[in-house]
């Protein structure tokens, strides 16, 4: 197993997409399908940007298997209301200048659920939220 | 595994080494997009599975010793009928007033029996993009395929991105395929005895010709470096423009010569413009983590300012450009006055690839071994000797980065000792040890040196 932890830090944009292409790189390193590597990345993308665009700073966390990969954020920051309207595609909670710079299009949950095979999110108000996304590299069980 | 095992030699590569040309120096290695080029032995070496044809390190050498391989005029001997396939940036070589007439029939003049412009096959293929975007069962954004050294890109560093790729034949591979078929009619040869010539700005295309992309077999005889014939297509161009036959491409097909003109020409709204080898792996890494899904079209070259920009060109880019926008502006007009119309339909040419395409494979180049167990083992070895190594990605070591000798130690190609910094260390701890060495006594000596020491202490 191959743990990679990189640390993420609120609204630092211009280091967005340097956690995500850190797991692709050494998924890409060990073999793993383009596409897989592809749907883990994006997810890792967006998880990313949520802790960017909403919190304080987070870690994200991916243990990186022969046969699946366990991606992990925990951020510090408000938390999700309502869990299942924020699932809903379109819904953002990001302020307009952020949605301006194309960021925060409300796509990000339904995006890293679609990614993963595997998703689980426990959130606490003003405390901050935990996603734990599973990606299998072979075909989904 | 999918595709072509990345460790198989024996690929076509119109990029080489002249050996007594190079010092060894590090400028290459250190900008290779694919990081396919280590020093060792003090000279360079280029890793075939990972080159990509960009011709980036022809560029950087300063002893001239990464060099294209490309045809000559010689070879136009083996064969009955030759035609030239001259790239839209041959004009930009020369001054807007020289008109395209004038190159092409300075081109016969060096032995070619007839000039068929590469801009005609890139008329169609700007229609042919068009109808291909209309479609909704395609991957957005599309990349253009135009470029050889992009799509070798995509195959190595991006495979996931292979659906993206247009899957139409380049410009020349259209042009070349009209002429082939309509000489063979017109004129009752065979077709193999037709030896068509692509006039290229660069070495990608000489080595698609020898490795097609995505189609079985190139109809392309040979490609001749623009450089290479440069000094006697100046000898040759006549004082005035001669009549040259046949039908001349409008500004839509020469356009595509320069950055820009292929979106252009295609009347693509959401399209984004890249240029440079390492440009265009930046915006391929942005479509590999999903953004840019609101584009539909990505212009993609490996050299900065288009073809104008190849490796194989002769006028500085910045010149070319110039030149080249005027000569497009010149052209608009003129066609307009003189009524020539872009072309409207492509019903002539059969197949551009589209169904019948073969569809391109990746040759990923990352992964460190078959083996999944050994790869992430040697990841974790990457790791750690990188942590080791003093991250100043100097070069001298003969890799282009500290991370990328982890790789070759990890690979088992390099040592730590490559690293001058490592070696330094392990120098000095070594003198330390001599010295400690030495100044250890044999006890039969007599001298009391922990006594001595003590007092010393005092
Ligand atoms: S041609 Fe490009 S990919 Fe090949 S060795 Fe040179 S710089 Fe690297
Ligand atoms: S941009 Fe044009 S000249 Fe440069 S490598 Fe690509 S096809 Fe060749």
């Amino acid at each position: 197993m191959i743990t990679l932890e990189m640390q993420l830090d609120g609204a630092s944009f211009e280091t967005a997409g340097e956690a995500s292409s850190r797991v692709k790189k050494v998924l890409q390193q060990i073999g793993v399908p383009g596409d897989v590597t592809r749907r883990v990345a994006i997810a890792a993308y967006e998880a990313e940007m949520n802790v960017i665009i909403h919190a304080r700073r987070g870690i994200m966390t991916a243990l990186i298997y022969p046969d699946r990969t366990e991606l992990t954020v925990a951020d510090e920051g408000p938390g999700i209301a309502d869990i299942s309207l924020a699932m809903q595609e379109g819904y953002s909670t990001a302020p307009d200048s952020v949605r301006e710079m194309g960021f925060g299009a409300g796509m990000g949950l339904p995006n890293m659920a679609r990614c993963s095979d595997e998703f689980d999110i426990e959130t606490v108000i003003g405390e901050g939220t935990k996603i734990r996304m599973t990606i299998y590299h072979e075909k989904r069980p | 595994m999918t595709g072509v095992s990345p460790y198989m030699p024996g690929y076509f590569h119109s990029v080489r080494l002249t050996a007594h040309h190079c010092k060894g120096c590090v400028n290459c290695i250190k900008r290779c997009p694919t990081e396919a080029i280590r020093i060792r032995g003090g000279k360079a070496q280029i890793t075939e599975a990972r080159c990509i044809d960009c011709g980036e390190c022809i560029r950087r050498c300063p002893n001239h010793a990464k060099t294209a391989y490309t045809d000559c005029l010689d070879d136009l001997a083996r064969y009955k009928y030759n035609v030239a396939l001259p790239a839209p940036s041959l004009y930009a070589q020369f001054p807007p007033h020289t008109p395209v007439n004038c190159i092409t029939s300075a081109l016969n003049k060096l032995g070619f029996d007839e000039v068929f412009e590469v801009a005609q096959g890139a008329e169609i293929v700007t229609l042919a993009i068009r109808d291909y975007l209309k479609r909704s069962d395609i991957k957005r954004p599309v990349i253009s395929s135009a470029c050889p050294a992009v799509v070798r890109l995509v195959q190595v560093k991006f495979p996931e991105l292979i659906e993206h790729l247009l899957p139409i034949d380049a410009p020349v591979e259209v042009a070349a395929r009209i002429v082939r078929t309509e000489r063979s009619r017109e004129l009752g040869i065979d077709p193999d005895e037709i030896g068509l010539w692509f006039i290229t700005p660069c070495p990608a295309k000489m080595t698609a010709v020898r490795q097609p992309l995505g189609s079985e077999k190139s109809n392309i005889t040979g490609a001749i470096a623009i450089s290479k014939i440069y000094g006697e297509l100046l000898k040759a161009l006549p004082s005035s423009a001669e009549q040259c036959s046949g039908r001349r491409a409008s500004w839509v097909g020469v356009g595509w010569a320069v950055a820009g003109g292929e979106t252009t020409a295609a009347q693509i709204d959401h399209s984004l413009i890249v240029h440079e080898i390492h440009s265009v792996a930046e915006v391929l890494e942005q479509v590999a983590l999903g953004k840019l899904k609101h584009i539909d079209y990505i212009e993609a070259l490996a050299c900065a300012s288009g073809c104008i920009g190849g490796p194989l060109t002769v006028e500085s880019r910045f010149v070319a450009e110039q030149w080249m926008k005027k000569r497009l502006k010149d052209m608009r007009s003129e066609d307009t006055a003189k009524g020539i119309v872009a072309r409207q339909g492509y019903d002539e040419v059969a197949e551009l690839g589209v169904n019948e395409r073969r569809a391109i494979e990746p040759r990923p180049i990352m992964r460190l071994d078959d083996d999944i167990f050994k790869a992430m083992y040697k990841v974790e070895v990457m790791d750690k000797t990188l942590g080791k190594l003093p991250g100043l990605d100097c070069g001298s070591c003969g890799s282009p980065s500290c991370k990328a000798l982890a790789e070759d130690i990890a690979q088992g190609t390099a040592s730590e000792t490559d690293c001058i910094f490592r070696l330094r260390e392990k120098v000095r701890d070594l003198a330390q040890e001599m010295v400690d060495i030495a100044q250890k006594l044999p006890p039969s000596l007599g001298k009391d040196n922990s006594k001595t020491g003590r007092e010393d202490d005092k």
